[in-house]
């Protein structure tokens, strides 16, 4: 089977490259760009450790394949911190409120949060469980990744109040 | 997982989309979302030698609304279905339904026409779109016809659609004013798919039903227009021991596989009560 030419978008810089058509998104991101921040975990739709942003929009990277993601704009986890280092509010969150043990699902649940968050900036407790219904965590139960995410929506509001 | 290999064509036509149909044959599927396909691709249970993603196609994509008439693309997400505040106001079912299905991020992606074209019993469109008496749009090299909703589903994973057609829109007239609905699924978490689910439209003047649809998800090899339960209801103040004829009526088409869900005669149970708590929902919701 041909290649096909694969152009994409990924955390802000123009990739380019060939693929074979069967290549999933995920082998696509781990393998040939080496972003190893999203994780495979259930490799069935399930777990959400795959997430990423692509065109504004939470996906499951397992479930696309490259062609289907070609000329989009990606977002992973990698993409999340600041050029010179300075971490997200997420981040930060998660990693100030303990939310999280192992740390499988964590890129995917940051990823996830990011954008919940763009589409909904002050998501009540209930919102943020539905929101992240398509991100499983094995370890925590998933009390200290909701307070994380509320943590993380206060800040962002906060700084983007003093920025008005 | 790896799937097979496949060649891949991305159509930026409906008219280049049937051809490449038309061209390629049984080798090629379409890909919409993906969320049905790719998990089967995925196992080697789907292999196709040609993918066509239509994602390109402009003309699937859009939500029509005009006057009571609705068209939905079958490109249109699950997501941009529950975002569509025209469409949620003029018929709430389909925004009830929608957001029970999966997760946020597989809405993102998981399309109305593939949810209603794939024929999986367990996708939860199917049954509330026979419930709203809704018309499939297929296009295929010969050019394009209707098929009724209630008559699209033969059994698992087979429709009515040939392997050379398209499904490109569903078409439906908008629930009376009114109206009343409710779409009620038993499930084991959340985003699973349904142990039993049920659809119900009504519409009540002076404290009686003037009329009523039932539709029933995952119990059966298709989804279920439950007619006889909906006639029941027509007339009467929906009495409790009218609605329990209803609910009898239901469970009597019904014939669902034992399984993680449940044993069959738990799933039929629940079937009764999605559709009583779906009346007496859609029975609140009325006016």
């Amino acid at each position: 089977m041909s290649e096909i030419d694969i152009s994409m978008t990924i955390n802000g810089q123009k990739v380019e490259g060939k693929a074979d058509p069967r290549t999933l998104l995920i082998h696509f991101l781990r393998e040939d760009q080496l972003l190893t921040g999203p994780h495979i975990g259930c490799d069935t739709t399930h777990c959400g450790a795959c997430t990423v942003d692509m065109d504004g929009l939470s996906v499951k990277s397992c479930t696309v394949f490259v062609g289907q993601a070609n000329g989009k704009d990606i977002l992973t986890i990698e993409g999340m911190a600041e050029a010179d280092g300075t971490l997200h509010a997420l981040q930060t969150a998660f990693s100030d409120n303990h939310g999280l043990q192992c740390g499988f699902c964590t890129p995917g649940m940051i990823t996830r949060a990011y954008r919940l968050l763009q589409e909904n900036p002050d998501p009540t407790e209930e919102e943020i469980r539905y929101g992240i219904s398509g991100n499983l965590c094995r370890c925590t139960g998933y009390q200290n990744i909701v307070k994380a995410i509320q943590v993380a929506a206060k800040e962002l509001s906060s700084v983007k109040e003093a920025a008005e | 997982m790896i799937p097979g290999s496949f060649e891949y064509h991305r159509p930026s036509s409906l008219d280049d989309a049937v051809g490449l149909m038309s061209s390629l044959g049984e080798d090629a599927l379409l890909v919409a979302g993906g969320h049905s396909l790719i998990p089967m691709m995925k196992l080697r249970m789907a292999a196709p030698e040609h993918l066509i993603d239509l994602q390109d196609v402009q003309s699937l994509k859009s939500i029509s609304i005009d006057g009571g008439k609705v068209a939905l693309g079958a490109m249109v997400t699950q997501a941009e279905l529950i975002a569509s505040e025209e469409l949620c106001a003029i018929c709430p079912l389909l925004k009830e339904a929608s957001l029970q299905i999966a997760d946020p991020q597989i809405r993102n992606l998981g399309t109305i026409g593939g949810n209603v074209a794939n024929g999986d019993p367990g996708n939860d469109m199917p049954a509330v779109m026979q419930t709203l008496g809704a018309t499939y749009m297929l296009t295929g090299p010969d050019g394009e016809r209707e098929v009724a909703a209630k008559d699209f589903y033969e059994a698992a994973y087979f429709t009515a659609r040939e392997d050379n057609e398209i499904l490109t829109a569903i078409c439906f007239d908008a629930p009376a004013k009114g109206h009343g609905s409710a779409y009620l699924k038993q499930k084991r978490k959340i985003g699973d798919y349904a142990t039993a689910a049920a659809a119900v439209v009504l519409e009540i003047s002076g404290g009686n039903c003037t009329a009523a649809s039932i539709g029933l998800t995952n119990v059966g090899d298709t989804p279920l227009l439950a007619e006889e339960a909906s006639a029941i209801l027509v007339g009467s103040s929906l009495d409790d021991d009218t609605v329990k004829k209803a609910m009898e009526a239901a469970r009597a088409i019904t014939d669902p596989a034992s399984d993680g869900r449940g044993p069959k005669e738990f799933r039929t149970h629940i079937a009764g009560i999605m559709v009583q708590r779906a009346i007496a929902l859609a029975q609140s919701r009325a006016k």
